[in-house]
């Protein structure tokens, strides 16, 4: 063993007190185990509720915004004449003007993974005297498929029929339930615009979020512009997939530049849902992190009373040229170790921990618990654990370094 | 004659505040010369081991100056005097203070190590070298926590040898063991003294061992009241 001097007081330190150091370890070891079991939770959670949003909504929307006409039209000319009027939303079509050249533009961008248009129709669906209001979305299956996954969702009938079936509506299980219809049944829509069609059931699928199950429907994108009473070339909203959901805030402010409609991020359509995971994901990390200080006080006493103890050997190093430097890479050296140690094991527990709480299931619609597998979490519980005993080392191995031999000796 | 000289103190005066202001040390000047073996001999509270942790650089808090071969160490940073220590002063104490944990031959090579001078093996040749000298070459790879007080004390003495020091400072290194290993000690001392050329200087209330050194200077209240120059 050739190590620098230092370390190799400091191991054999270590060695000759095996008890405490596993002892110091052992809490290292559970904070990290919880650190990434906790985070591990909220991640997994976090990145369920998002796929169960990204069933239904898009990472960005594009559409044509409400505009409230203006209250004073005000004029510097004194000829001109004023005019005032309630404001109110001016009802022009929804429309976007010539959606596919917009489409077309959207996909030259390199981080659109995929834009589709669609015709939403607000309406009621009728069956007897029974009315349920609800919205149906005009969609061209394979794009909308590509977004949504809607085949993942359909509980009977096939997806894929819409695009050829321009009567056929596939409707959310809520509704089919409320309705009583099964597949091959009719169903009366009545759209806002007042246009009635009978549509056959071709389909029903469960997203398992109530809401949208008890009013959604999907139907041929030509089917929801005869509803809406507009030629076939016109859409109301074209939605876009992206590459990191993460960013489509930053990649939406970038695609307004290309466009006068309205461009909106999946998180500030849903903000209020989000608020929920934010504060998940902040209080768990924080429990995460006291638990982590404990672990390190763990070491810090364990260094501090090593100290304590090691009072005449410190004054005797001292003595003999060792420098304040010295005494404190030896006692940070020690924690270090008792930190390493801790940190591998918490690692191997936190993976145990996590790989048996994947494995637990739950039962539909959430089937095994959602708990992410994320080699990110394990970096920073690594960095955390490292960081935490090497400040807990320094703190009593400055007190050690400034011990003044003389004062010992006198003794 | 005209020795050289390798420590030199000038009109050293150091306080103890606590409980009072008092004097402990007051314009004590010597020289020592290189290859001299001297003691301090002194009653309890002269200032004696004061004395002797202000030339070893531990204690920087005195007026006056010290010089170590030819080396000003009044007013150096803690660093560099920690440096100097290591690399000129080799300690004897009371009770010899080996580090428990560690076998002999590595308290003895522990202020080689970072000292750096010399290869690992080299400082481990150099190691059971001394440790032959003071005969105790079978303990080397004991722990240090088993041995004898006697014992200890003389891997003490090796460790203090080990980086070939201009000083070897003692204090009391005998006080804590029984005659026949005080014996052994001065026995040491002496040895290292006339054919070694070492120049060693040592705390001492023991007579027989002040007697046995080239020169004792004894203090009383602070002051030196007899340099006893025997050359």
């Amino acid at each position: 063993m050739k190590l620098k001097v230092n370390y190799e007081i400091a191991l054999t330190h270590i060695l000759t007190r095996k008890k405490q150091t596993i002892v110091a370890a052992m809490g290292v070891t559970i904070g990290i185990a919880l650190f990434i079991f906790s985070n591990s939770i909220v991640a997994g959670f976090s990145s369920y509720s998002k796929s169960n949003m990204f069933k239904t909504i898009p990472h960005i929307r594009i559409y044509k915004e409400d505009k409230i006409s203006k209250a004073l039209s005000i004029t510097n000319d004194s000829s001109d004449l004023v005019l005032i009027s309630n404001p109110k939303i001016i009802t022009t079509n929804k429309n976007i003007v010539n959606p596919y050249g917009l489409i077309k533009e959207l996909r030259t961008k390199s981080f659109v993974v995929n834009a589709a248009p669609q015709v939403n129709v607000d309406l009621f669906y009728n069956s007897g005297k029974s009315q349920l209001k609800g919205v149906a979305s005009g969609i061209n299956v394979i794009e909308a498929d590509a977004m949504f996954n809607i085949q993942s969702t359909m509980l009977a009938g096939h997806l894929e029929n819409i695009s050829s079936d321009l009567n056929g509506i596939i409707i959310g299980k809520g509704v089919a339930e409320k309705m009583n219809v099964r597949v091959d049944d009719n169903l009366t829509v009545i759209s806002s615009f007042g246009v009635i069609k009978v549509m056959k059931v071709i389909g029903i699928f469960a997203t398992e979020n109530r809401n949208t199950d008890e009013s959604k429907s999907y139907i041929n994108i030509a089917t929801a512009q005869q509803l809406i009473q507009e030629s076939p070339n016109s859409v109301t909203d074209i939605y876009l997939s992206v590459r990191e959901p993460d960013s489509a805030a930053y990649f939406a402010t970038n695609l307004q530049e290309l466009t006068e409609y309205k461009v909106e991020d999946w998180k500030t359509a849903n903000a209020d849902q989000l608020a929920q995971d934010n504060m998940l994901g902040t209080m768990t990390p924080m429990i995460a992190f006291s638990i982590m200080l404990v672990a390190a006080f763990g070491i810090y006493n364990i260094i501090n009373m090593t100290i304590t103890q090691k009072m005449n050997d410190i004054a005797i190093l001292k003595a003999n040229g060792f420098k304040g430097k010295d005494i404190i890479k030896i006692f940070v050296t020690e924690a270090f170790i008792m930190g390493a140690i801790g940190t591998f094991l918490g690692l191997l527990l936190g993976a145990l921990l996590v790989q048996i709480l994947s494995g637990v299931y739950i039962g539909p619609p959430v089937g095994y618990f959602p708990i992410k597998f994320d080699v990110s979490i394990f970096i920073s519980a690594t960095l955390f654990g490292l960081i935490a005993s090497l400040g807990a080392g320094y703190l009593p191995a400055r007190k050690a370094a400034k011990i003044d031999p003389v004062e010992i000796f006198r003794k | 004659m005209n020795r050289d000289i390798i420590l030199q103190t000038n009109k050293l005066g150091k306080y103890f505040y606590d409980p009072i202001k008092f004097k402990v040390l007051d314009d004590v000047s010597f020289e020592v010369s290189k290859g001299e073996f001297l003691t301090i001999v002194g009653k309890s509270g002269c200032g004696k081991s004061t004395l002797l942790y202000c030339l070893s650089t531990m204690d920087t808090n005195y007026d006056g100056e010290i010089t170590i071969a030819n080396q000003i160490v009044t007013g150096q940073k803690i660093d560099n005097l920690a440096v100097i220590r290591n690399e000129k002063i080799g300690f004897v104490f009371q009770f010899h203070y080996l580090l428990p944990e560690f076998s002999c031959l590595k308290n003895i090579m522990i202020p080689a190590l970072k000292l750096g001078k010399y290869s690992y093996d080299e400082i481990e040749e150099r190691a059971y070298q001394k440790l032959e000298i003071l005969g105790l070459k079978e303990q080397a790879l004991k722990p240090a926590s088993k041995l004898s007080g006697g014992q200890q004390q003389r891997v003490s003495i090796a460790r203090a040898l080990i980086n070939d020091p201009a000083i070897i400072m003692g204090d009391e290194p005998t006080g804590n063991l029984d005659s026949k290993n005080s014996e052994t000690v001065f026995e040491i001392f002496k040895q290292l003294s006339q054919d070694f050329g070492q120049t060693i200087i040592a705390v001492t209330h023991d007579t027989d061992f002040a007697k046995a050194s080239d020169r004792t200077i004894e203090m009383a209240d602070g002051k030196i009241v007899n340099h006893n120059k025997i050359i």
